[in-house]
């Protein structure tokens, strides 16, 4: 095949209203129409969602799995973050 | 399914490749015993992205082939309510493999390449698909028997360690139930019909019956690299004991239907509870996996024709996605 590859769209589905989007996986799409129009044929032919979201996956910026712990590690000594940090004293209530 | 293990025969999977540390190899088998998903973009064994992306694709090929065999009846429907019921089947599959091929992807190889393979020869897909769909019944035979014998082996899938794949199996499996439904339910159709329909019925399980056991593939003491599999958990239970399960639950069916196993020494064990069957004719097993079964060819032609058929519509759509990118740009 030499031919160009139709490039890849990652897909994401809202599957009812008030949930957020949720990736479903990718499709080939010439443009952008097409890559919704494919996404609703594979993702969504059992009403599996009532909005869709389709973003070049070259476009997509991840974080790097291999820096996982240095990348997050500014929120881990910050449990004062967290409510269970406080003591409550003795008879204090609806706090 | 048609994760068979096809190749299994002849060759090992290397355990390790020159670059991987002891150390590396050890924290990614301490995440997979911990139930932790492994994703893309994390490290592991080359050894694992191997026996992933040739699983994957090797399963996502079966679904794609697997069309044709029930597309053969999609003109011939006895009813409209049939016919859309096989068109939804069908169209499923193709959904099945399209969400297969994406999990693929993500290992780093491109939709292309894996097509490519498909057509050279190089990748397989299950055995089943090379039998013939003679006549109506074996509708629902394969509804019944092959995608039974799927939903046997994709729900241990469910659970695999390899996130895309895990995800795409569980959006599969929903699906599944319908398929092995709509065919059982054509089966139980023509078993309540006339001798005629009754002995169509017969004959679709007395040709499906054994190639649909080959499904899980070689008997343990033959499948090599089954234990990496089940260490890396990509996979749950043996080809083997999905069989056994696969037995149990459905010779009950066929006698509900009133239908005959075509195996003598089929047999339940009272103290067991299980089913004991014969022996298993690998050599056609082997034979079909080789390419000669009785539809390879057929297969491989016709997937390899839709492919060339469709390439102006690949380039008219880039066309006109190219045009009205530049214009925009403009
Ligand atoms: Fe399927
Ligand atoms: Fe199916």
């Amino acid at each position: 095949m030499n031919e160009k590859e139709w490039p890849l769209y990652e897909v994401f589905i809202r599957s009812r209203s008030g949930l957020s989007h949720r990736h479903a996986g990718s499709v080939h799409a010439a443009d952008d129409q097409m890559a919704l129009d494919h996404a609703r044929d594979t993702y969504t032919r059992r009403m599996e969602g009532v909005s869709l979201w389709v973003v070049r996956s070259d476009l997509i910026v991840a974080s790097d799995p291999a820096d996982t712990s240095a990348f997050f590690a500014p929120a881990e000594d910050k449990i004062y973050r967290h409510p269970t940090f406080y003591k409550i004293p003795d008879g204090v209530e609806n706090l | 399914m048609y994760t068979q293990g096809l190749d299994q025969k002849g060759k090992v999977v290397q355990s390790s490749d020159a670059s991987e540390s002891a150390d590396q190899l050890d924290a990614f088998q301490k995440r997979v015993d911990a139930e932790d998903k492994i994703e893309a973009k994390d490290w592991m064994p080359a050894a694992y992205r191997r026996t992933l992306l040739r699983q994957i694709s090797q399963h996502a090929h079966s679904e794609i082939i697997g069309m044709q065999p029930e597309g053969n009846w999609l003109t011939r429907a006895p009813t409209l309510k049939r016919k859309a019921i096989l068109l939804a089947k069908v169209q499923d599959e193709a959904g099945h493999g399209l969400y297969l091929y994406s999990a693929a992807e993500t290992l780093g190889v491109s939709r292309d390449q894996m097509v490519a393979d498909l057509l050279s020869g190089k990748a397989k897909y299950s055995s089943i698909f090379n039998y013939p769909t003679l006549t109506w019944a074996d509708i629902g035979a394969i509804g019944w028997l092959v995608d039974g014998a799927a939903i046997m082996n994709q729900i241990p899938l469910c659970r695999c360690s390899y996130g895309p794949y895990a995800r795409a199996m569980v959006r599969i499996c929903k699906e599944e139930s319908f398929h092995q439904r709509q065919g059982f339910d054509i089966m139980f159709e023509l078993s309540r019909g006339n001798d005629e329909q009754k002995a169509m019925a017969q004959d679709a399980l007395n040709r499906w019956w054994w190639p649909s056991l080959m499904m899980f593939g070689p008997n343990d003491s033959d499948s090599k690299h089954s234990a990496q599999s089940m260490a890396w958990k990509i996979k749950r239970f043996s080809n083997d004991e999905l069989r056994q399960k696969f037995v149990d639950v459905t010779v009950p069916q066929a006698e509900f239907l009133g239908l005959r196993v075509p195996d003598d020494d089929l047999s339940i064990n009272d103290k067991t509870g299980h089913y004991e069957f014969g022996d298993i004719d690998w050599q056609e097993f082997y034979d079909v996996l080789a390419g000669n079964g009785p539809c390879n060819r057929q297969r491989i032609e016709k997937r390899g024709q839709a492919q060339v058929d469709g390439a102006w519509v690949r380039d008219a759509a880039r066309a006109y996605a190219d045009k009205h990118a530049t214009a925009a740009a403009a």
